[in-house]
C-alpha cells in the first residue's frame, strides 16, 4: 500500500500553554552516556543522551537512530534541560516556570524510584484523569487497592488552589485490601492528590509503616502524540522491608491493569465539554481538572468545548 | 452512492453463533462501534460501544445475563433499556436520573443478527427469506469500499446465470445470499447464506472461504490502486445538560404513561398479582431494586406499589396487591374492578428504597405483602451471585405470595409461618445479630413490624444507615393544626402555611411544581432540603438520624415547629 495516500489529519500544533511546560522524556540514569536515545514530545522527535558528566542533552533529532555513539560536547543546539526527581525534563518552547515541588522527595530517610515508563494508546489528559479516580479500584486493581463490596467513593473536597495554580483533592478515602507493598491487611485509606501541572499529577496516601507520614507517587505524562503517550512513575516511600525491585514490581502491576481499560477509552482525547460524558459526584476531581484545563486554554490532547 | 451515517437500511452485523452465553461482542457498522449481547432471556442487545461514564469500551465489559457492567467502574445497565441500574461509587443512591445508553435497532432472523442505523424503517425480511432453514457462512472481512465489494461479488456469477442485486448492499449468486456490512467507507463483511444446513458443512464452509478469499484478495488489491474514501466519522450524542452537572440527589417526577393489565391472578390468599405491559409490546422503562411505581385508579385515586422485578426483567411489571376485607379506596378498586385488558396509567418507577450492592451481608426481612420490594432485591443480589438472606413473615402458609419465584433464589430464603408477635422478635433479634460492619438490613411490612425491627436493631448497636425500610403507608394521625410561614430560598418567595394545609399544597397553591407521590409521608418523593428551622417531622419515610439533623423533611405531612422554615426550593 505503499502508494496510497496518507489521510491521517496532521497534529494539532500544541496550543502555547502546553508547548511551554517541562516534560519527562527519560528517567536519568537510564540514559545511555555516549550513545543517542530517541523519543517523541508533542508530535516531535527529540534524540537524548548522557555527557561525561552524566548530565542529559535532549536535542532536535536530525538523523541520528537509537544507539549510535555521540559525544555530548558536539551537540550545540541544544533543548533546555532540568534534572529532577530522577527524570529528565524538557521543553520545547520557553519554559516560564520553575517545576513544581515535591518537597518529601528530598527526605533522607524515603525510598526514591523510578518505576519505569510506560506507552500508552491514549491522551496524556485521560491517564491523569485515571490516576485521580478512586472508582475503578475493585474493578481494575482488584484485590489490591480495592475489592468489592467495599466499592463507595465517599464524599471528599476538592479546591482550585488559586495561589500554588493547582488542582487539590482532599479527604480521599477508600477501603483497601493491600495500599501498598507493605500493607498487609484491609484498611481505610486517606489521599490527597495533587494536578500541580496539566500533565502530571501527586499522590500522598497513608503510610502503612509510619501513620504520622505519607508515601507518595508521582505520574509524569510524556505526550508523544495528541492520543498516545508515556508514564513515567515516581515512587517516594517510607518502607523499610521492601526492596526496590519489589516497590516497583507492584507499582507496575497496578499500572499495567490500568493500561487496558485506558487504551478502550473513546474518544481517546479528553472531551472537556462537559456534556460529553456522565460525572457523578465521585468524579469531582476530574470535574475540576477538567475545567482547569479549559480555564488554562490547553487545546493538546484534549477536545476543547465548543464556545 | 457515498455511505451515509444516517442510512435506514438493515444489515448484518453478526452470526447469531458469534453471541455465546453471556458473552459481548464487538460489532460494527457505518463507522460505529458497537456491543453486541445477548442476555439471559434470549434479548440481543446493540449499543453504542461505550459507557457512557468515562467512555470505556462495553465490549470489554461483563454479561452478567440480564445486565451488562462497564469494567472500569462497575456501572451496571439493564437488558432492553440499556439504562443505569447501579453506579457502585455511590451505593446507597438509586441512580435518579436518566442514564441511558444509545441503542441500535436489532432483529435476529436467518442465522445472522441485523441492525440499522435508525429505527426509520421497520425490518423486512429479503424475497424467499420464509420457509428456509437458512445457514450462515463464516464472514468475510474485506478491506475494500462496500460498493466494490458488491460488484465484485456480481462478478462471481457465471455467464449464463448472472447475478441478482437486492436492496441494501446485497447479491444472489444461484442460491446463495450475500450480504455486504459495511463497517466504514473502505472496509465491508461479506456475510453469505446458504437456503439450508449443507450435508457436509466443514467442506461447504471451507469451499466458499477460498472462493471469498479469493475474491478478497483481488478486491484489495484493486483498493490499494485508488484513493480510499474518507472515513465516516460518528459523533458521540451529548448526554442531557441534566446529566452533564453533578447531580444532587434529587428525585425527578416521573412522566405517567398507559400500560394494559396483561395479567390479574389469585397470587397467594389475600394477595392479587397485576402483570402489565406496554402496549404495543415495547420494554417499559429501567428500574431499580426497590423501585415502585404509582398507579392511577380508575377512580381517581394513586396508589404506590413496589415492583417485583429481577435484573433486566423490562417486558412487563409485576406488582402484588393486598387484598384487605376493610379496604377503602386504593386497594379495593385495583381487587375489584380492574379486569385483564384494561389500561391503566403508572408512572416511571422511582426508587425510594434503594440496595446497596456493596455489603458483607444482606439481611432482607419481609412481613406479609412487603414481600414485593424484596423479592426485587433478592433476584438482583441472586443474578450477580451476592450474599443476601430472604426471611419472610406470614399468617400463614396459604398466605405466601410469589412461591415459585422465591423457589428458584439460590440464597437463603426461609419463610415464617403464623409466629406470635413476641416470637417473631426474638426471631428478628437473632437474625439481626450484633452490628458488623458492612452490613445492612432491608425491611418491609406493616408499621408494627418496622418499628420492631428498628427498635431491635438498634438496640443491637446497628446504627441508622445500616437499617433500611419502606412502610406502605403512614398509619399516624397527621396533626395540621400548627400554622407558619416557608421561605423559598431558591425560589425567593414567602408564604404563609395555615392550620389545615400542608406545605405541599400551599407551594402549589403559589404556582410551584413540586414533586410528590403518595402525599402520607411514606413513599419519599417530596424529600426537601431545609436550610434553617426546627421541622415537626410526620412522615414514616426518614430515619431518625435524618429527623434530628432538622436538614430535610417530607413535605407532604411534616411541619414546623419553629415559626419559620427555609427551605431549598
Amino acid at each position: 500500500m505503499a502508494d496510497k495516500v496518507e489521510t491521517k489529519p496532521m497534529p494539532n500544533a500544541p496550543d502555547p500553554v502546553t508547548r511551554n511546560l517541562w516534560y519527562v522524556v527519560a528517567a536519568t540514569d537510564e540514559l545511555p552516556p555516549g550513545q543517542v536515545e530517541t523519543t517523541m514530545l508533542l508530535d516531535t522527535n527529540l534524540a537524548m543522551t548522557r555527557g561525561a558528566d552524566g548530565e542529559p542533552v535532549v536535542w532536535l533529532r536530525g538523523d541520528e537512530e537509537k544507539g549510535d555513539e555521540i559525544d555530548a560536547e558536539t551537540i550545540l543546539d541544544r533543548l533546555p534541560v532540568k534534572n529532577a526527581y530522577g527524570y529528565t525534563w524538557t521543553c520545547l518552547g520557553t519554559p516560564d516556570a520553575d517545576l513544581f515541588p515535591i518537597p518529601e522527595f528530598a527526605e533522607p530517610d524515603r525510598k526514591n524510584m523510578s518505576c519505569g515508563s510506560i506507552g500508552i494508546h491514549v491522551s496524556a489528559p485521560r491517564a491523569v484523569e485515571n490516576f485521580l479516580d478512586m472508582g475503578h479500584f475493585p474493578y481494575v486493581h482488584t484485590d489490591i487497592l480495592g475489592a468489592e463490596p467495599h466499592t463507595e467513593v465517599k464524599e471528599y473536597d476538592v479546591e482550585v488552589s488559586e495561589e500554588r495554580d493547582e488542582v487539590l483533592a482532599t479527604r480521599c478515602r477508600f477501603i483497601q485490601p493491600r495500599a501498598a507493598k507493605s500493607a498487609t491487611s484491609a484498611m481505610e485509606v486517606e489521599y490527597v492528590y495533587r494536578v500541580p501541572h496539566p500533565f502530571c499529577s501527586v499522590l500522598y496516601k497513608s503510610c502503612p509503616e509510619d501513620e504520622s507520614r505519607q508515601d507518595v507517587i508521582g505520574i509524569f505524562l510524556q505526550p508523544m502524540t495528541e492520543e498516545s503517550c508515556r508514564a513515567h512513575l515516581l515512587q517516594s516511600m517510607i518502607d523499610s522491608y521492601s526492596t526496590i525491585k519489589d516497590m516497583r514490581r507492584f507499582q507496575q502491576t497496578i499500572f499495567g491493569q490500568d493500561k487496558p481499560i485506558l487504551e478502550n477509552q473513546y474518544p481517546k482525547k479528553l472531551p472537556l465539554d462537559p456534556r460529553a460524558e456522565t460525572p457523578i459526584r465521585a468524579d469531582k476531581s476530574a470535574i475540576a481538572y477538567r475545567r482547569w484545563l479549559s480555564q488554562k486554554g490547553i487545546t493538546y490532547g484534549v477536545i476543547p468545548q465548543a464556545s | 452512492m457515498p455511505l451515509s451515517l444516517s442510512d435506514p437500511t438493515w444489515y448484518p452485523i453478526a452470526s447469531s453463533e458469534d453471541l455465546p452465553f453471556r458473552h459481548v461482542y464487538q460489532g460494527q457498522l457505518l463507522g460505529r462501534e458497537l456491543a453486541v449481547w445477548r442476555a439471559d432471556d434470549g434479548n440481543v442487545n446493540i449499543w453504542e460501544n461505550r459507557c457512557l461514564h468515562r467512555g470505556v469500551r462495553l465490549s470489554i465489559g461483563i454479561n452478567e445475563g440480564q445486565e451488562l457492567k462497564c469494567q472500569y467502574h462497575g456501572w451496571r445497565y439493564a437488558n432492553r433499556s440499556a439504562g443505569c441500574t447501579y453506579i457502585p461509587a455511590h451505593p446507597a443512591d438509586a441512580p435518579a436520573r436518566r442514564i441511558e445508553n444509545r441503542k441500535y435497532p436489532v432483529r435476529e432472523a436467518f442465522g445472522l443478527i441485523w441492525s440499522a442505523a435508525n429505527d426509520e424503517r421497520p425490518f423486512t425480511p429479503f424475497d424467499g427469506a420464509e420457509g428456509k432453514d437458512w445457514f450462515a457462512l463464516r464472514p468475510m472481512p474485506v478491506n475494500a469500499e462496500p460498493e466494490d465489494v458488491v460488484a465484485g461479488l456480481a462478478r462471481l456469477a457465471p455467464d449464463d446465470q448472472p447475478a441478482d442485486l437486492l436492496p441494501g448492499l446485497a447479491v444472489q449468486l444461484g442460491a446463495v445470499l450475500y450480504f455486504v456490512q459495511p463497517i466504514d467507507a473502505a472496509r465491508a463483511v461479506i456475510r453469505g447464506l446458504l437456503p439450508e444446513r449443507p450435508s457436509d458443512e466443514m467442506t461447504t464452509l471451507r469451499h466458499y472461504n477460498e472462493v471469498l478469499t479469493k475474491l478478497r484478495d483481488r478486491l484489495e488489491r484493486a483498493a490499494a490502486r485508488k484513493e480510499a474514501p474518507a472515513p465516516l466519522t460518528p459523533l458521540y450524542e451529548k448526554v442531557s445538560a441534566d446529566l452533564a452537572t453533578m447531580p444532587d440527589i434529587a428525585i425527578p417526577r416521573g412522566n405517567t404513561f398507559n400500560v394494559v393489565v396483561r395479567r390479574k391472578w389469585q397470587n397467594a390468599d389475600g394477595v392479587i398479582s397485576f402483570e402489565l405491559a406496554d402496549r404495543d409490546g415495547k420494554h417499559l422503562p429501567t428500574f431499580q431494586p426497590g423501585a415502585h411505581i404509582d398507579v392511577h385508579l380508575p377512580n381517581g385515586l394513586v396508589r404506590q406499589y413496589s415492583l417485583t422485578n429481577g435484573p433486566g426483567d423490562l417486558m412487563s411489571y409485576v406488582i402484588g396487591v393486598k387484598q384487605e376485607s376493610a379496604s377503602k379506596g386504593g386497594s379495593k378498586v385495583l381487587v375489584e374492578s380492574v379486569r385483564e385488558g384494561d389500561v391503566l396509567a403508572i408512572s416511571e418507577p422511582r426508587n425510594n428504597f434503594p440496595l446497596r450492592r456493596d455489603a458483607t451481608r444482606t439481611l432482607l426481612i419481609a412481613g406479609g405483602i412487603g414481600i414485593t420490594p424484596l423479592l426485587s432485591m433478592a433476584r438482583f443480589l441472586d443474578k450477580s451471585s451476592l450474599p443476601y438472606e430472604l426471611h419472610y413473615f406470614v399468617r400463614a402458609g396459604e398466605n405466601v405470595a410469589f412461591k415459585s419465584e422465591l423457589e428458584v433464589l439460590h440464597g437463603r430464603v426461609d419463610t415464617h409461618i403464623g409466629l406470635a408477635r413476641e416470637a417473631i422478635r426474638e426471631k428478628v433479634n437473632a437474625l439481626l445479630g450484633p452490628y458488623q460492619f458492612a452490613n445492612h438490613v432491608y425491611i418491609c411490612g406493616p408499621g408494627a413490624m418496622l418499628e420492631m425491627v428498628q427498635e431491635v436493631a438498634a438496640a443491637l448497636g446497628w446504627p441508622d444507615d445500616a437499617v433500611h425500610f419502606e412502610y406502605f403507608q403512614n398509619d399516624k394521625v397527621i396533626d395540621s393544626s400548627s400554622s407558619f410561614d416557608i421561605e423559598l430560598a431558591r425560589s425567593a418567595m414567602t408564604l404563609h402555611v395555615p392550620a389545615g394545609k400542608t406545605i405541599l399544597e400551599t407551594m402549589r397553591e403559589a404556582g410551584l411544581t413540586v414533586p410528590s407521590s403518595c402525599e402520607q409521608g411514606a413513599c419519599g418523593t417530596c424529600l426537601t432540603t431545609v436550610m434553617e428551622g426546627e421541622v415537626d417531622h410526620q412522615d414514616v419515610y426518614l430515619n431518625k438520624t435524618e429527623k434530628a439533623s432538622h436538614t430535610c423533611m417530607m413535605t407532604c405531612v411534616s411541619r414546623a415547629k419553629s415559626g419559620r422554615l427555609v427551605l431549598d426550593i
